[in-house]
């Protein structure tokens, strides 16, 4: 087992992420976020805490969605639906998808099958907190990412919330 | 997690696990049901047909709804139109029909236990729609939908099930699943209308006057007298059933409290329930039409993995 990130790298890339958001997006007008269930709602939970803490007027739109019923392996294993919640339109809004881990690509590819049912985004962009490269089976990158990984198949990457699992970091098994 | 059971016969079948699993995945649906889009691309590769021996309106068109917003492939069957009219068995119909590559089957007929004959015979995936006097699976699951939007939770909920339950498949399933997830149950109506033993067999209580009964519960779940499956007279006519058990918009009033009225329909208006009570304020029979879509999807999807 080997640590990734530690409590304070994790505290300093999710601030590094929302800089980033908000350095594309200045005014934050037209943009939108959503985290995708179930665990990338933690790190969009941070993000949307400390982008709020950087813009001063107003709230910012935020959403979770969950992609249960638009994998493409639907009928192989059974997976439980989590909660959507998307308060708002998200028509000629500049979407920006949150989630933990980038491997295959899958989850995003149905993400954005599920999110282009409930309108049309000018523009879609994605933010994870690890990218393991070279493990994609679709064509899909990330725009926004915490770190950067090298992993091969056996290995799991296991990223903990201090909500959840009572600690924040990491870890590569 | 998934489903204990490869088919959905009856209640009777499920663990107290199954049916939480197929009313909290049926709060999912009913969220897509609000999206602009309201249909999702689960069931692709999936074909249903829905073999209806027996006519209805709401179930069938239900059914067909949950199938098409799960964006499955759509057989639909009548009986009264088909060959099973020229005299065909339901075996040889079913597997007709399954040579054309049907995935799933959503049966309801009148011949109790009909559904569970065939899922020993076929090796698709069936779903209980009504047969006979057993059970109606997918009505009590949106009735414990219903209650349990309405008040949060089933455990303690004190349910009345009140008419004809003797011919009743929404009653027998109801009071399977109510049981199983801790309500108290009473059933209500008139002595003729009630099984014998029907308090040891199934443990629910019985009440013959109607004012007790609506006194007790939080909800009435009220059924229709089923005059297509009474060969004799069992109270001697409608006008005396609705004097004694009929529910009036005045009965309520009088109660001193607020209780929720449903009612599995097609409703017999002036016999059961009274116009003003099905269309008053305490009536939730809409809001179990409404959310019989989203239960459906979330049974039918759950069925459909082929893990089970």
């Amino acid at each position: 087992m080997k640590t990734i990130l530690t409590a304070p790298q994790l505290a300093i890339t999710v601030k590094r992420l929302a800089h980033q958001i908000l350095e594309n997006n200045p005014t934050l007008t037209d943009t939108v976020l959503i985290g995708l269930q179930p665990r990338g709602v933690f790190l969009s939970n941070r993000i949307v805490q400390e982008v709020q803490a950087l813009v001063t007027s107003g709230s910012i739109p935020y959403g979770q969605l969950d992609i249960t019923f638009y994998r493409d392996d639907v009928r192989k294993s059974l997976h439980i639906a989590n909660k959507t919640d998307i308060p708002f339109s998200i028509e000629n809004k500049r979407v920006i998808l949150i989630d933990d881990v980038l491997y295959t690509g899958r989850t995003i590819r149905a993400a954005l099958d599920a999110l282009l049912d409930f309108g049309r985004p000018s523009q879609v962009s994605l933010c994870v907190l690890i990218d393991r490269r070279f493990s994609r089976e679709l064509p899909i990158q990330p725009d926004y990412t915490g770190k950067t990984i090298d992993t091969i198949i056996s290995q799991k990457v296991k990223v903990c919330w201090q909500e959840r699992d009572g600690v924040d970091e990491v870890v590569l098994e | 997690m998934k489903l204990s059971t490869k088919h959905l016969l009856g209640i009777k079948d499920l663990t107290r696990e199954d049916i939480q699993l197929i009313l909290s995945t049926a709060g999912q649906f009913k969220e897509v049901l609000q999206r602009p889009v309201k249909k999702v691309p689960s069931l692709r590769d999936v074909t249903i047909v829905n073999l209806f021996y027996e006519n209805s309106t709401r179930t069938r068109m239900s059914f067909e709804l949950a199938e098409r917003r799960l964006s499955a492939d759509v057989l639909n069957f009548a009986a009264s139109s088909s060959s099973a009219a020229k005299g065909e068995t339901l075996l040889d119909t079913v597997n007709n029909i399954l040579s054309m590559k049907v995935d799933m089957v959503v049966m309801r007929h009148s011949a109790s236990g009909a559904p569970h004959f065939l899922a020993k015979h076929i090796p698709a995936a069936i779903v209980n729609a009504g047969d006979g006097i057993n059970e109606h699976p997918t009505q009590a699951l949106l009735d414990a939908f219903s209650m349990q939007e309405k008040f949060g939770s089933l455990e303690g909920l004190k349910v009345a099930i009140i008419g004809d339950i003797m011919h009743s498949r929404v009653a027998l399933s109801n009071m399977y699943l109510l049981q199983k997830m801790g309500a108290e149950v009473v059933v209500a109506g008139p002595p003729t209308l009630i099984p014998k033993h029907i308090t040891e067999a199934l443990n629910v209580r019985v009440e013959y006057n109607l004012r007790k009964a609506l006194e007790w519960c939080d909800v009435a779940n009220v059924l229709r007298i089923q005059l297509e499956r009474q060969n004799q007279p069992l109270f001697s006519s409608l006008r005396e059933y609705n004097l004694a058990y009929g529910i009036s918009r005045r009965v309520l009033d009088q109660l001193g409290k607020e209780i929720v009225v449903m009612h599995p329909g097609p409703i017999n208006r002036g016999v059961e329930l009274d116009s003003d009570v099905a269309d008053g304020p305490y009536s939730i029979i809409l809001n179990q039409v409404e959310n019989g879509v989203a239960v459906r999807m979330a049974a039918l999807y759950l069925l459909a993995n082929r893990e089970n």
